[in-house]
């Protein structure tokens, strides 16, 4: 049976939750409209249609959009040899999303290193401790408005960062730009709405310095959004 | 190669002295140290690979008396720091540093041992001699087996030449 069947019967069980399958280089996507259902979702996908491996847990940062976050899930059924993919999104005010360690076991670590490196909280996860990080550690580093040189901290016997030199950095990352190139690391403000939210949180004058219409704009090498 | 008189007069005429060995105590123990650095191997990453492939009979490193790897650091002469030392593990190198008794030397091998490599990032030290003094540094990505014995070679030479007596061989 093909992933977009599974897709269809899903659709079928949950009508409005899920949008319709969407198919991209043979790869089947579904969006789950309310993430606070998705381990619903999921308990159906294995017990009922079979898809009893669960490959990964993504996280993606749409920074300066709403809702923030979209996790990924990618639901593999062994039997059938096919994929499929649930996305949903979780706003960054929440950001909290229900464990689904409940259906498969193995998400545990995959929650684990998105708690970490994005901070979206697993609600019911049984250890949502960092996974790479260590306990501590006060950043998300994955976050698209976190430098990637790194930021200062110290933890007396535990561990330290220091900022890593980057030469005309610090290099940030965009979503959504049109080609590789656009998307790809380098130094420039992120060109969103929250960037106003995000200095005066940050303390970053230079950031809101490069944001008023007077003063001198860096050379972002990409067009606006 | 030039070596200082001070240190490392050592040689043995058996015409002139019978059975009897004449040198400088200095130079006598630098001696005894440089032909038995017992590595501890700081394996963090791909360069520990290299590492054992330096230990094992192709390029033999018990040619140049350093096949004792001793994974305890209180039995050990140099630390081979090979890989990426990342901040998590950055206290736990120097810690093990610190337990080492003196004299003790670091050998820094491979590009991101030595300055952080290729990765600029948030996670990784940039160099090992951020918190430890280094001796030796060693180019590549990872190094060749040949590269970590020319700086075990060069170490030796360091070694040989290094005042045992006055103050510390170097600053802690």
């Amino acid at each position: 049976m093909a992933a977009l069947d599974f897709a269809n019967q899903l659709k079928a069980k949950f009508g409005d939750l899920l949008s319709e399958p969407v198919e991209f280089r043979g790869e089947i996507t579904l969006k789950v409209s309310d993430a606070e259902r998705i381990t619903e979702v999921c308990e159906f996908a294995k017990k009922s249609l079979g898809f009893n491996m669960l490959l990964d847990i993504s996280s993606i940062d749409n920074y300066g959009e709403d809702p923030r976050w979209t996790i990924v899930y990618e639901l593999y059924h062994m039997e059938q040899k096919s994929h499929l993919r649930l996305k949903t999104e979780v706003s960054e005010e929440k950001s909290e999303s229900p464990t689904i360690t409940t259906v498969w076991r193995t998400a545990d670590w995959h929650e684990r290193e998105i708690y970490d490196m994005m901070g979206v909280r697993f609600r019911g996860h049984p250890d949502l401790r960092r996974i790479l990080m260590w306990d501590g550690y006060p950043y998300f580093p994955l976050r698209k408005d976190f430098p990637l040189a790194g930021k200062p901290t110290d933890l007396p016997e535990v561990a330290f960062t220091r900022p890593a030199p980057l030469e005309g950095g610090p290099f940030v990352t965009v979503p959504g730009g049109k080609d590789a190139l656009a998307r790809e690391p380098r130094v420039r403000i992120p060109q969103t709405e929250s960037v106003a939210t995000i200095s005066r949180l940050e303390r970053r004058d230079d950031v809101r310095a490069a944001h008023e219409p007077d003063a001198p704009q860096p050379n972002t090498a990409m067009p606006k959004q | 190669m030039q070596q200082s008189a001070s240190t490392t007069e050592f040689g043995y005429n058996s015409k002139i002295e019978g059975e009897v060995v004449v040198t400088r105590v200095d130079a006598a123990l630098n001696w005894f140290r440089k032909n038995s650095l017992w590595p501890m191997p700081m394996g963090l990453a791909c360069c520990a690979i290299e590492l054992m492939a330096v230990g094992a009979s192709r390029f033999d490193i018990a040619r140049f008396g350093s096949e004792v790897m001793r994974f305890s650091p209180r039995q050990s002469d140099v630390m081979i720091v090979a890989g990426t030392v990342t901040y998590k593990m950055a206290l736990a190198v120097k810690r093990i540093y610190d337990q080492m008794a003196e004299p003790k030397w670091v050998i820094a091998m491979g590009a991101c041992a030595s300055t952080g490599g290729m990765y600029r990032s948030y996670a990784v030290l940039q160099g090992v001699d951020n918190i430890i003094p280094v001796d030796v540094y060693v180019a590549g990505c990872p190094p060749r087996p040949e590269a970590l014995l020319d700086a075990l070679i060069k170490l030796q030479n360091k070694v040989g030449h290094e005042a045992v007596f006055g103050p510390k061989h170097k600053a802690a």
